[in-house]
This record gives C-alpha cells, structure tokens and sequence, in this order.
C-alpha cells in the first residue's frame, strides 16, 4: 500500500514536473551556459567560456540605471499613495462597503496592462492632457515619452498591489492597543507612529517587494510610456534578443537581472525577520 | 480621507473609462467624442487580423488554461502531506515560476527551444519533411509553465482548508480511494480548479511579454494591439481594448465568486 501511494504520488507530480524541468529548469541554464559564450557572426550564439559579456554590462549602464532608479522611485510613490487608501479600507470604511470597495481596487490590477498603458499613451498623447492645458491657456507641455509619464504609468499598472498586502496588515490590527494609547493619552499622530505604521510593516514590506520585483522586469510601461528615451532592462534585453541578435550578452544581462532581483529578496527576507514578520500571508490575489 | 479615496478610485477608472468611452464615438478622430456608435466595434470584428488574432489567443489561453489546471491539479494533490527533498524542489520551482520575470521565461524559452530545432530540424527534415518551429505550441507550452504554477498555488490552499473528515466518513462508508476522490475531494476542490482556470485563462490572454517571444509567426490579440498602437491611436483599437478588458473582468468576477462560494461552503 505504501509502495502503490508513493507510485501515485509521482505519477501525479509527472508531468507538473517535466514541465518545470523542460521549460523552466533547462532554458534557465540555457541561459546561464550562453552568458559565457559570445555572438555568433551572423547572430545568436557561439559556444566560448568567457567572462566578456559580464566585463561588458557597463555599456548598457543606462538601462541598469534607469532601472534601479525608477523601479524604487515608483515602488515609493505607489506606497505613499496606497497607503492612505489601505488605512481608509481597513479603518474607515464599513465592512458592507469594504468588500465592494476592495474588489474596485484588485479589478484594474487583473486587466490587461498593455490596455491600461495604452490608455495613458491616449490621455498623455499631444492630443489628450496637453490639448487640454494648452486649451485652457495653462501651455505647452511634453507628458509622453518622459520619465513622469513612465512612473504615472507604473504607479497606475501597480497601485492595487500595494494597496493589498498593507491592507491585509492594518486589518489584522488589534484595535484595542489604540484604544490604551488613547486612554493614556497620546494624540492620534503618536498612535499612528508608535502602533499603526510598526505594525503594518509587514505590509508594507510585502507590498514593496512584489511591485519592487515586477518592475524590474519591466518592459511594456517604459517601452509604451517611455517612448524608447527611458527604457529598462527588459527593453534592452528585448533589443538584444530580438534586433540585435546579441544572444550571449543578453544572456548575461538577463542572469545579472535576476541575481539582483534574487540579491534584494534575501535581503528583503532578512528585513521581516529582523522586524518579526517572518510570515505574512498575502496570496496572490 | 473619503475624498483622499474617492480621488484615488477616480485615477484607478478614469483612464479605462475614457477608453471605453471614446470606443462609442462615431467620429473618426481618436481624441474627440463625436455623437454615439458602435460602427468600432463593427470594423474591429470584421477585421480579419483581429478576428485572426483573437482566435489564436482564445484557443492558447483554453489549452493551456485547461492543462495547468489538470496538471496543477495533480501535482497539488501529490504534494499534499508529502515532505522530503521532492517537496523542497518542487515548492522552489513553484516560487520560481512565479518571481522570475515573464521577460526571461520567454528569453529563455525562446534561445532554448531554437537551440533545440537547430539541432533536431536538419535530420527530423531529412526523415519526415517536417520542420519543428516557435507557434502554437511553444505559446501554449510556456504559458502553462507559468499558469501551473497558479493553480498549484491557489489548489493547494483549498486542501489545506479541507474537511478531512468527509474524506475519513467516505472510506468508513466503503467506498475505494477512486471513489472517494471522484464523489468527495474532486467536487469539494472543484470550485478552486475552476477559478484557477479562469486566472489562468486570463493571464494568458492579456500575457503580451512571453507571447513577443515564443509565439513565433503566430499573432495574439496582445501582440496585434501592441503592433497597431505603434502606427497610433485610433478608435478601434479603443474598441478591442475595451472588448478585452470587458471579457477579463467577466472572467475576474467569476473566478472571485467560485472562490468565496466555496469558503462559504466550507464554513456551514
């Protein structure tokens, strides 16, 4: 019997398993082994074992940059805006409307974000918000293909993520510690400070993880926003792999793409346990 | 603090809804609303690209939908109360599959697979005439790698939550373990495979990144609207983006409600 369940159980992992190992596992090293190697003449690959194509990431600086910049910058202004917001539906709001007004907040997050993009190229175009300031006599402003567009584009494709996570913890919180705050007199700043921002840490944690590594590797909201000025990894990477045919460099980009995403969630991790948060359970959803 | 939500609630829907909006001008200027129609939605439907790309995108996302969560399925029920180095591995694939960017999945499914033709297309050629490609398949293929990983996910929960006592009462009342699973846990679990599928389904009918990369000569409505927003903003594509957001959120709403449904079911 026992033999019979663990044959089960293997069956059952087969082809869960096989599919990790061919699409997942396999290219992954793939990539790992091709950013040791070099472009191949005509494009794509020639085997080699070489460290050049690491030597040579600082020639596509910019996009590390513009990353690593913007990916944080937009990361903080989704949390300082989503943060009121979670306060406002874990605190404020009545536990009919909470469930109505929570589910407006995830809605836009399961549409489409190259339609929502889209929907910004429209409102920034020359024919949408500056029209409309121009009209009013306010003048000429630029909006797409500029850094405030590509961060409003972040900030909107990623707001309900973050809004999520923080509110799940400002949920959790036990009411009556305000109330003793209160009764021991401290004024409602000081309870925020003191009891309220700590303990949604873990939220607030969370939340700026998942949208923090979303976004750097991001490629639509820069591409579509961006105009091609203020571009990403991903947009290199799109470029190498599909223009310029440059497979080992890409690769090597690629693999230094994820060993700092994997660099920042150790960290991360490390972070919540430091502030005894080892857990927070925020599903997907 | 209400207006500070109402504001925000205003930014989340405005530009969507200005979308949809527009969609219904009868003029043919993108940024001007000119009386009411529906003539868009006529040109968008009767466009052969978009019709074209919108069946390959509904037939991708039902294959591999319906096979992430067949094996999601299997793999979760395997993995429950299993402990070892299997359970370790596969647990970090899972989270695997899921943190790493769509834009390597395709990255490395695309140098991956093309390796591979490389090396089979020159003698499968010189056998059968038959060439293997980037299309239908590796699409299907490298979306079911990432929606699989969903399923597991949010099927797994589900068993957790489980009564497993109904599964006890079955095998006392002396039914086999294939008729428990077929009379017990498979509908006790079916509404979480449902609304796996239909997250599943919808991932990969919005997914444009993985898509740009493995689909090959194939066209996904994603990839189509992608391309035209390239050559401007027009009305009908304010018209299909409107279609589609339509059709996930209809998909959205009834994955959330088999979810609460079934932890209500749970609870009485």
């Amino acid at each position: 019997m026992a033999m019979t369940r663990q044959k089960t159980r293997y069956l059952l992992l087969g082809p869960a398993g096989l599919w990790y190992a061919a699409l997942l596992v396999l290219p992954l090293a793939v990539v790992l082994v091709y950013s040791f190697g070099e472009r191949a003449a005509a494009g794509g690959y020639a085997p080699a074992f070489t460290l050049a194509q690491y030597a040579n990431l600082g020639s596509r600086w910019a996009a590390f940059k513009n990353t690593f910049m913007l990916a944080p910058a937009g990361t903080l202004a989704a949390l300082l805006i989503a943060y009121p917001l979670a306060y406002f539906l874990a605190v404020r709001v009545t536990a009919r409307w909470r469930t109505v007004l929570l589910v407006l907040v995830i809605v836009p997050f399961w549409t489409s974000i190259l339609i929502r993009s889209y929907a910004w190229i429209f409102l920034l175009g020359g024919r949408g918000i500056p029209q409309l300031l121009a009209d009013l006599g306010l003048g000429d402003l630029r909006l797409i293909n500029t850094p405030f567009a590509v961060l409003l584009g972040i900030v909107y494709g990623y707001l309900p993520l973050m809004v999520f996570p923080i509110y799940v913890s400002l949920e959790k919180l036990d009411k009556r510690l305000l109330e003793a705050a209160s009764d021991l007199g401290a004024p409602p700043w000081r309870r925020f400070m003191q009891i309220t921002l700590p303990l949604s840490l873990p939220g607030i944690a969370t939340g700026s993880m998942l949208v923090l590594i979303l976004l750097m590797g991001e490629y639509l909201i820069p591409q579509m926003l961006g105009g091609g000025k203020v571009f990403f990894v991903g947009n290199a990477l799109v470029d190498l792999f599909l223009q310029s045919r440059n497979w080992a460099f890409g690769s090597a980009m690629a693999v230094t793409l994820v060993a700092t995403m994997l660099v920042v969630v150790t960290l991360y991790m490390r972070f919540l346990r430091r502030i005894g948060a080892a857990r927070d359970d925020v599903g997907l959803m | 603090m209400r207006i500070y939500a109402t504001l925000v609630y205003i930014f989340l829907y405005l530009p969507i809804g200005i979308i949809a909006l527009f969609s219904f001008s009868a003029g043919r200027s993108a940024s001007q609303m000119q009386g009411f129609s529906l003539q868009w939605y006529g040109k968008a439907l009767s466009n052969p690209f978009v019709v074209d790309a919108l069946q390959t995108s509904a037939s991708v996302a039902f294959v591999s939908a319906v096979l992430a969560s067949v094996f999601g399925t299997m793999a979760a029920l395997a993995l429950t109360g299993m402990t070892g180095r299997i359970r370790v591995l596969f647990d970090a694939m899972v989270y695997v599959a899921i943190m790493i960017p769509g834009i390597v999945i395709g990255i490395a499914t695309l140098i991956a697979l093309v390796t591979l033709f490389d090396t089979v297309n020159p003698w499968l050629e010189s056998l059968t005439g038959y060439r293997l490609s980037m299309g239908f398949a590796s699409l299907t293929a490298a979306h079911v790698l990432f929606t699989m990983s969903l399923v597991i996910v949010i099927v797994r929960a589900r068993i957790e939550a489980l009564d497993r006592t109904l599964i006890e009462a079955s095998g006392d009342l002396g039914a086999g373990p294939l008729a428990t699973f077929w009379q017990v846990t498979l509908p006790l679990l079916a509404p979480a495979i449902l609304a796996g599928f239909l997250l599943s389904f919808t991932f990969s009918f919005d997914d444009f990144i993985i898509a740009f990369f493995v689909a090959g000569s194939e066209t996904t409505l994603p990839i189509y609207i992608f391309s035209s927003i390239r050559r401007g903003v027009t009305p009908e594509i304010n018209a299909i983006g409107t279609m589609v957001m339509g059709a996930s959120l209809l998909l959205l709403v009834m994955a959330q409600v088999l979810l609460r449904r079934s932890t209500k079911a749970e609870r009485t």
